[in-house]
């Protein structure tokens, strides 16, 4: 007779370390698949968890095994119109694997690739591993409204919910150790005396001695049972108190030129780091909200889907985006309580004149108050005059302004990379 | 016929289970005598089941990371609909451990409880391999053991000291099994208790032979110094474990677990088809057996057969399902074939199989059972009925000629040989290299020499520097492979030497 056990209830992820040990020992390769990965892949699916590829010659397991020659004999099932001694011409090397038979997609199978799945929150991992914000230095918020509730100790008062029993039996006992303990020594030792003279033929006290030694125990029993077992006071609650929780918030502003000569193309490729961006903000912080500021001569804010789909033409005037921005921290997110990162892409035309104007716009505007600003110039031609501009910036503020030129989309997370390369922080 | 059936809905639960158990429990007992271990079933869920498959099946085990890799395989080849799970994982010990998962309809249970709980379960009690070289009672203690040695030795060395040693034993693993001499059986008990012991003991051992100053180093020199070892060892992990220099106690603890954990599976796989077709002949006779009682109805044996005849299935050579022979295949129709040759033999039966023809089918094929494994018990059985339904054919493959011969088809000449080359296929000592340690130069450089003894001039494939690598790691000084000829010709030779290949 078996004996059945529902074990469907036992812990699960039973391979959880084995599966971690190999994801660790071929972290290199994974790696490079998810870099493969983002430049491959759609922004709207970025953050999914990914198939993971390697090659299956990477990872095989070795063992002592057969290679090609020899002489091999080999039944098969199956036999439709061969006759004994019948030749078979040998098929190409390569396809056929030197069989001729089924035996072929055994030894074809191990060129295949090893695919597997990792999770969304393994794929970010993978992406933004060693890399870093700089400068996240957390700013307290005053007049923040999330709370956290710590356990604080114990109180004298509280809600009968919150009673701390332990504590309470504890102190309830301390309490009628200390009233009592003398009066119950001392009828401890009375009844002592009052057994021994029942005990005893005969009496050792007198009437009166013995008629005191009653009264003693009748005032002991008295004052013995108004001691409490549980007194107001021996009452200890939980002391549970809130403090308030720093609720990193961080705004990222997305400065984008699209003037005429930003083609479909370039853009594609700024939302690539801005969404990149976008994911790296929100695996540290918890809440962020996005601006997309757009501007060919002038500079508006505008929704997303205008941000990335609408065609504007027209001449170039960076400084408008950058006052523009700073305008909007200025009434909307007060650095003392928000991150602000900003994120710039353009294909680096400006307005000669306008370059000054833009120097003035960062460093008095916004330089002095976000947290990291990158700057990336997309397309492959010269450097344009805003290109030299920042390179001034970023020397004068190398710990919170990045510029770095890309080419396409391939190079997009090469550059996220370079930007946000883990460094020790520059005081 | 009495219809009294023990359920009509294919869901189960925990009393239909009891009451199918109980049924096949006796038919197995009473009507076919299948003696079994106790049997303990586990129902577990299909995240469950990746896990047994990640570790052998096994209900613990030591950690890997080729197990991890192993797991995400599964995961991904099922949860895309690649391939489905097994519908059960049974494991050799006693009392005998089946998962079920809680997917399976009714039906499938009572076949999978048929299957694994008294076919294969009767199988490791009675096949010889089994009994001789695996021991039931204590595999799971002395898993136990190894995973919490194992876990310790990462606590103490490293985990990635541990991995490479590992790394290294795997690859080894088929060489570290005991082809002809009986192990002692394992006991975990025991084996925590002599292991501080063994360690010791190991470490004097080897100290002796590799003594840097020999006493009478002046009178040697005059004296052929003996070969070591004086005969060649195929068993290369436990040559390592015994003699290998630089390995520490604890190395060697491990090299031990591995190679214990192959030989506890090397009965297996050394039966894959008389294993899974016993397994098969029974579900399918026991299941039959309960549908003439009239315990289960036809919706019941629909579902079964459905199943039963996507197990047994074999494609053609030359169908894109074809992956080699389907051992469930070969295995069921060759122990139905020695019922039938017991209870309706042919003339041509008579003439191949007077010993078992006519014979009471259940002793039959229950010698079978406990006597064989799959090279013998095909050279033995497989009937001409057998070759002629599976349409069997043998190539011979040579490197020297540029066409592949058909060397023999499924007629009466053609016989002997398919038999032959068939049961060959599933000789593994002619299926693996054999490589085996020849030398060690114990008074010069302490090289090791392998020989890997060619069979029909099969070379070794390109996995072998790798492996060179492993052989060394665990040595510790250079390692020489060479291939030799059966008339002691090396044909080519292998080296990797510290630093270099």
């Amino acid at each position: 007779m078996a004996y059945v056990v529902d074990r469907r209830l036992n812990s699960k992820n039973k391979s959880l370390v084995n599966r971690q040990r190999f994801l660790k020992r071929y972290h290199e390769q994974i790696r490079e698949a998810v870099s493969d990965a983002v430049s491959r892949r759609n922004i709207t699916d970025m953050q999914r968890g990914d198939s993971i590829t390697i090659p299956k010659r990477d990872i095989s397991e070795p063992v002592f095994r057969h290679g090609q020659g020899g002489q091999r004999d080999i039944v098969h099932p199956g036999n439709k119109e061969f006759v004994q001694g019948d030749r078979i011409q040998r098929p190409p090397a390569g396809g056929g694997g030197g069989s001729g038979s089924g035996e072929a997609s055994d030894s074809g199978e191990g060129e295949d690739d090893f695919v597997f799945q990792i999770s969304q929150a393994e794929f970010l991992e993978y992406l933004f591993e060693d890399l870093a914000l700089p400068n996240m230095v957390k700013r307290q918020l005053a007049g923040s409204d999330a709370f956290e509730t710590h356990r604080a100790g114990f109180s004298e008062v509280g809600n009968p919910n919150q009673i701390n029993i332990v504590r309470t039996m504890r102190s309830a006992q301390a309490r009628r150790i200390a009233l009592s303990g003398k009066a119950r020594r001392r009828r401890r030792e009375v009844l002592a005396e009052l057994a021994e003279e029942n005990d005893e033929e005969e009496s050792k006290l007198n009437e009166a001695e013995r008629l005191a030694l009653e009264e003693e125990l009748s005032r002991l029993n008295f004052r013995l049972n108004t001691v409490p077992f549980l007194d107001d006071f021996d009452l200890k609650y939980n002391l549970h108190i809130r403090v308030p929780k720093p609720s990193p918030k961080a705004v990222m502003f997305c400065v984008m030129d699209v003037s005429g000569s930003m083609t479909q193309d370039i853009k594609e490729t700024a939302k690539r780091f801005f969404f990149l961006l976008y994911l790296f903000l929100q695996k540290n912080y918890e809440q962020i909200e996005v601006v997309f500021i757009r501007h060919h001569t002038q500079a508006q804010e505008v929704d997303e889907e205008t941000f990335f789909y609408s065609r504007e033409t027209g001449g170039t005037v960076v400084s408008s985006a950058l006052s523009l921005m700073s305008d909007i921290i200025h009434e909307r997110y007060s650095p003392d309580e928000w991150n602000i990162y900003g994120a710039q892409a353009s294909d680096g035309d400006n307005w000669q004149e306008d370059n000054q104007r833009c120097h003035k716009a960062l460093v008095d505007g916004i330089l002095p108050h976000v947290q990291y600003f990158t700057y990336i110039e997309i397309g492959d031609r010269d450097p344009q005059g805003l290109w030299h501009l920042y390179q001034h910036l970023e020397r004068d503020y190398a710990d919170r302004f990045a510029i770095q030129r890309v080419r396409d989309n391939s190079e997009i997370y090469p550059v996220f990379r370079e930007l946000f390369k883990k460094t020790m922080v520059i005081d | 016929m009495n219809k009294n059936y023990l359920s009509t809905s294919s869901e189960w639960t925990f009393e239909t289970i009891a009451a199918y158990d109980r049924e096949i429990a006796r038919i197995a007992r009473d009507k076919f005598r299948l003696d079994t271990y106790p049997n303990q079933i586990e129902i577990i869920r299909s995240d469950q089941m990746m896990d047994a498959y990640a570790s052998i099946g096994m209900p613990v085990f030591y950690n890997h990371w080729s197990y991890g890799k192993h797991f995400v395989n599964v995961e991904q080849n099922y949860s895309r609909g690649r391939m489905g799970l097994a519908y059960e994982i049974v494991i050799n010990s006693n009392p005998c451990i089946a998962y079920l998962m809680e997917e399976n309809t009714l039906t499938m249970q009572a076949l999978v409880i048929a299957h694994a709980c008294y076919g294969h379960n009767s199988f490791f009690k009675g096949n010889y391999l089994f009994r001789n070289w695996t021991d039931a009672e204590a595999i799971v203690d002395y898993l136990l053991f190894a995973k919490n040695y194992i876990a310790e030795c990462e606590e103490r060395y490293g985990v990635q000291a541990v991995e490479l040693l590992l790394d290294s034993c795997h690859a080894l693993m088929n060489y570290g099994v005991d082809r002809y001499k009986r192990p002692v059986p394992i006991s975990a008990a025991k084996e925590a208790l002599r292991q501080q012991e063994r360690e010791q003991y190991i470490q004097q051992h080897i100290n002796d032979l590799w003594r840097t100053l020999p006493p009478r180093l002046h009178v040697d020199e005059q004296r052929e110094i003996p070969k070591f070892p004086v005969e060649s060892q195929e068993n290369i992990l436990y040559f390592i474990e015994k003699n290998a220099p630089l390995l520490e106690g604890w190395q060697r603890e491990i090299v031990r677990i591995v190679r214990k954990v192959a030989q506890y599976f090397y009965p297996q796989r050394q039966t894959q088809v008389m294993n899974e077709g016993w397994a098969t002949f029974w579900h399918y006779t026991i299941l039959n057996e309960l549908y003439d009682e009239g315990l289960v109805n036809e919706g019941f044996m629909m579902e079964f057969l459905t199943s039963h005849t996507n197990v047994v299935m074999q494609p053609d050579f030359d169908s894109r399902y074809y992956s080699g022979i389907n051992p469930y295949a070969l295995g069921f129709a060759m122990m139905k074939d020695i019922r039938r040759i017991c209870q309706e033999p042919t003339d041509e039966d008579k003439r191949w199989f007077p010993d078992i023809a006519g014979s009471d089918w259940i002793t039959t094929l229950d010698q079978v059972m406990r006597n064989y494994r799959d090279e013998s018990f095909i050279l033995q059985f497989m009937s001409p009925k057998i070759m002629r339904e599976f349409h069997f054919f043998a190539l011979q493959d040579d490197d020297r000629r540029n066409v592949i011969d058909v060397t023999a088809i499924h007629n009466d000449e053609g016989y002997r040989l398919l038999r032959e080359t068939l049961s060959q296929q599933y000789n593994l000592s002619s299926q693996e290299p054999d490589i085996q340690v020849e030398s060690v130069n114990i008074r010069g450089d302490r090289s090791l020499t392998l020989y890997h003894h060619m069979h029909n001039r099969r070379p070794l494939s390109n996995d072998c520097y790798e492996m060179l690598r492993h052989v060394h790691r665990l040595w510790g000084y250079d390692v020489h492979l060479h291939s030799v000829e059966t008339d002691g010709r090396r044909v080519r030779s292998y080296h990797l030497q510290e630093g270099r290949e």
